[in-house]
């Protein structure tokens, strides 16, 4: 069984393997942090967040300084999908955010006697059932 | 040779522990916070009465007939003070009136207002009653009423007054009932309440422990000219106390009535039946989330004086029904400096998480948290010991609530019953302007705008975050009516609520947009404008699952010039906003500068501008997959720009039309993701090149420099200036950060004494 732990990241509960969503790529062993099977890109944080008053004058400028801030993007290796965006101090370790009890998963699922995908959703509500309902029909929600 | 003298230990007698308790009872010379009380968040154990009344039996339907008229009372007392309330706060809905067990667990809250206090209210009723309620000279009593304001008695932050009155039958309490609200200016260093100069705690403004003010149902009035004498606004510290004294009343009568109805022991069974059943069923939401530790880190450029970096460290564990919320890591306390908060303050964030985020089904109980240990070491920003300054105390207890809302989402992601939706971070900052002066009917006012409640929301996995919506402790705030507020002080919002282009989260879903605030006083024999913000230099949201975080925002100002006097002659010039402000530069005698967001009380002469912007919530999801029709969408309402849509999000369109290009977006698609495997690295080789063993030598860092260290990194500054050490909290030296302006001067004046050297001037030392 395949549990979706994030927008773009699955456990596959019978290879215990972090795998994308998106393109089934293997992202490494579910019993570690993912990020060590994504490739990883340092962005200049003003490439993202523009200057909206002019950086020749003013030292602030709506865009987060580079030497305080950095954006690390993480790809998937198989689909180039960003699945996920961290923000850190220049030279800081990136974040071990997600390590899993990978048996304790297994257990949870089995008692459930579910299938996590097909159950999976977004939450409570109307509008998140009917919106989510409508992006499905368009592929536009796994 | 040594003599050892081994003093025998033995457990004192029942006889002589009184003894010490009472020796130590007369002769304590001062009841200051207490840290058995402080640093617990959990619930009181049951009292005799509460069992007896539980063991004769419970009959839910009536437990949940009681509760409904308790939320109806509480409903009312909170419109109440929302009608009639003069602190801007209270207008727009930045209160809340709560009943609580006689032990001061909180069992339920109004369903208007502030969650946050359902963490936090329980402090100071458990110091009435341990110090108090027996103290010959106070006591409690039928009509009784107790005020408090000081957070390190348990409060969100000093500016909330609370008044709280007990509800007693036969000379017992039985419960407890309070309204608290956003009273803003309580005389600290600079008006509004939230200083952001504060540099010791006696710069924070009042300082009530909690204290009887009500005496029999009679306001005391030797101490409320106390109270009014100490803060810049008597008026309101008089409307606003009558204000709560008239709201707990009105509720206490109703609940009176539901005593009248079902009886004391019915009535005391019923709070504490929904204090348990809360914590029974928190254990098991906890039980429904994957084992695990997740992780949240978050860093501040602000110390709102100057820029720094200090990191909000959290990890959560999930065991079993157990829940661990580890704050190790985080950054230490500044001594001179307003950012610093109590752990209860962070706690009540955390908790206004719990209950609007993560399960805001459940009724508002001190129980929703009380079963997660939380672990933080005294000492740190967020966990700040009594001598720190707390002015602006917000700054880490709103990152407390960012870090428990997008770890929840995480935790939460995989579960096939949820009880909210999963959301990217709202934003956290209270981007507004505080202000204060005399206005133009002669009153000495301080307050702030009703902007700060514009905060955006975060993307959802199936929609885009709404534009400043509310503010993350309020879901029902107001940002209210500018117009109104301009008949009360002296200066106008020339710009208001004008959606910022580009301000957005990015992502798959967007984050909410933030408006822009431009204003300027006249007329006033005195003014002044601060802000108390951080995230000019480093982004206070990040985004979710490949969606980015929010920008970052800096404070304009135009000084030197009279705005409204240029409108006046030329009213073609009254087409602001920051970017044309700013760029254009329209109004040539005036002096342009930006500043980080932490702007100290700043006299604003007649015309003078000062403009900041609402933040953006995070976006949610890789921007690639934003649909091709939302973005040209975006752009045609001119919410981003061309640059935006083109290297963001890879769509091509039409400028002149906006007529999408699919082939074209397709292709550029393609492209983009194309590139990103091109320049992404593997994981351990990025890691080997981009991880220092420290941080760069020119940022001032505070924290833990990654999460695989008991150290934590500061700068601090000796005779020699600044030094980076690293050691464990506990080791390191005091962190006081000197006057900028001193380090400007020393600054200056080695750079003159550098070019007297060398330019052959005569200098003349003396007169």
């Amino acid at each position: 069984m395949r549990v979706p732990m994030t927008e773009y990241l699955v456990i596959d509960l019978d290879s215990e393997r972090w795998v994308c969503r998106v393109c089934a790529h293997d992202l490494g062993s579910a019993h570690d942090n993912y990020k060590p099977g994504t490739l990883v890109h340092d962005r200049d944080p003003r490439e993202i967040h523009q200057p909206i008053i002019d950086p020749e004058r003013y030292e602030y400028t709506f865009s987060p300084d580079p030497s305080y801030c950095r954006i690390l993007e993480y790809y998937c290796p198989g689909c180039g999908t960003q699945i996920e965006v961290e923000y850190l101090p220049p030279g800081h370790p990136p974040t071990v955010d997600l390590l899993i009890d990978v048996p304790a998963l297994r257990a949870q699922w089995e008692e459930r006697g579910l299938d996590a995908e097909e159950v999976h959703n977004y939450g409570p509500g109307e509008d998140a059932r009917t919106q989510t309902a409508a992006l499905k029909t368009i592929g536009h929600v796994r | 040779m040594t003599a050892v003298h081994e003093n025998p230990s033995r457990v004192l007698t029942p006889q002589e522990q009184e003894w010490v308790d009472k020796f130590m009872d007369e002769t304590t010379l001062f009841l200051g916070p207490d840290p058995e009380i402080m640093r617990d968040h959990g619930i009181a154990p049951r009292s005799d009465h509460e069992e007896l009344a539980i063991a004769a039996g419970v009959d839910r339907l009536e437990v949940e007939r009681i509760r409904k008229r308790i939320a109806g009372a509480l409903d009312e007392g909170y419109e109440m003070c929302e009608a009639q309330g003069a602190a801007p706060g209270a207008k727009w809905g930045d209160l809340t009136t709560a009943i609580y067990t006689a032990s001061g667990d909180v069992s339920y809250l109004s369903c208007h207002g502030v969650i946050a206090f359902s963490a936090i209210l329980h402090h100071p009723i458990r110091y009435i009653m341990k110090y108090w309620k027996d103290e010959p000279t106070v006591g409690i009593n039928p009509g009784d009423g107790f005020i408090h304001n000081d957070a390190r008695f348990g409060n969100v932050h000093n500016t909330d007054q609370s008044m709280i009155m007990p509800v007693m039958r036969d000379g017992a309490i039985i419960a407890w009932v309070a309204a608290t609200i956003h009273e803003g200016e309580n005389g600290a260093c600079e008006p509004g309440g939230m200083p952001s100069g504060s540099e010791t705690p006696f710069d924070d403004g009042l300082r009530m422990s909690p204290f009887k003010i009500v005496e029999s149902g009679e306001l005391r009035r030797d101490l409320l000219t106390f109270l009014q004498h100490s803060v810049r606004d008597p008026k309101l510290q008089l409307a606003d106390l009558k204000v709560k004294i008239t709201a707990v009343r009105k509720i206490m009568e109703r609940v009176d009535a539901v005593i009248d109805e079902v009886g004391v022991d019915t009535f005391v069974a019923a709070l504490r039946t929904t204090v348990e059943d809360v914590e029974v069923e928190v254990r098991r939401r906890i039980s429904e989330l994957p084992d695990g530790t997740y992780r949240f880190d978050q860093f501040m450029d602000s110390t709102l004086k100057e820029n720094i970096l200090i990191k909000f460290a959290c990890k959560i564990t999930i065991k079993g029904d157990q829940m661990t919320a580890d704050l190790r890591g985080t950054g230490p306390e500044i001594l001179n400096r307003a950012i610093n908060s109590p752990l209860c303050s962070v706690k009540s964030m955390f908790m206004q998480a719990i209950l609007a985020f993560w399960w805001p089904d459940l009724p508002r109980c001190t129980s929703a948290m009380s079963c997660i240990e939380i672990i933080s070491d005294e000492g740190t920003w967020a966990d700040a010991s009594y001598d720190a300054p707390m002015g602006q105390s917000l700054q880490a207890s709103f990152r407390g609530f960012s870090a428990f809302q997008a770890l929840y989402s995480r935790m939460s992601f995989s579960t096939p019953h949820k009880y909210s939706n999963v959301v990217a971070n709202w934003f956290n900052q209270i981007n507004t302007f505080l202000w204060g002066g005399v206005t133009q009917h002669g009153d000495m006012v301080g307050n702030l705008c009703a902007d700060l409640n514009g905060m955006p929301g975060g993307a959802k996995p199936f929609r885009d975050g709404e534009d400043s919506v509310s503010p993350l402790f309020c879901a029902m705030a107001d940002t209210a009516e500018q117009e109104v507020m301009e008949e009360e002080v002296p200066f106008m919002q020339l710009v208001s609520k004008r959606l910022v282009r580009d301000n957005m989260g990015f992502g798959k879903f967007n984050g909410g947009m933030g408006y822009e605030m431009i204003v300027a006083a006249e007329g006033t024999p005195q003014w002044g404008f601060m802000t108390v913000t951080s995230g000019a230099k480093f982004s206070s949201v990040y985004g979710m699952y490949g969606g980015y975080g929010c920008g970052t925002y800096p404070l304009a100002m135009v000084k030197g010039t009279n705005v409204y006097e240029h409108i006046r002659r030329d009213p073609s010039k009254f087409d602001l906003s920051i970017e044309k402000v700013m760029n254009e530069q329209p109004f040539e005698d005036g002096r342009y500068s930006t500043y980080h967001m932490g702007l100290q009380f700043d006299i604003a002469k007649d015309g003078e501008l000062y403009m900041i912007s609402q933040g953006a919530g995070g976006g949610y999801g890789d921007p690639l997959e934003r649909l091709p029709e939302s973005v040209v969408r975006d752009a045609e309402l001119g919410r981003i720009t061309q640059k935006v849509a083109e290297e963001i999000f890879g769509v091509r369109y039409d400028p002149t039309n906006f007529r999408l290009d699919v082939e074209g977006t397709e292709a550029a698609r393609q492209a983009a993701r194309e590139a990103r495997l091109r320049r992404g690295r593997p994981f351990a080789e990025f890691c080997e090149e981009f991880v220092t063993p420290e941080p760069p030598e020119s940022l001032h860092y505070y924290g833990s420099w990654g999460s695989d260290t008991d150290d934590i990194t500061a700068t601090v500054f000796t005779i020699d200036g600044p030094e980076r050490v690293s050691a464990p909290l506990a080791e390191l030296p005091i962190v006081m950060i000197p006057d900028r302006r001193e380090v400007r001067i020393a600054e200056l004046e080695a750079r003159v004494l550098e070019l007297e050297a060398t330019s052959g001037v005569e200098v003349k030392r003396l007169a």
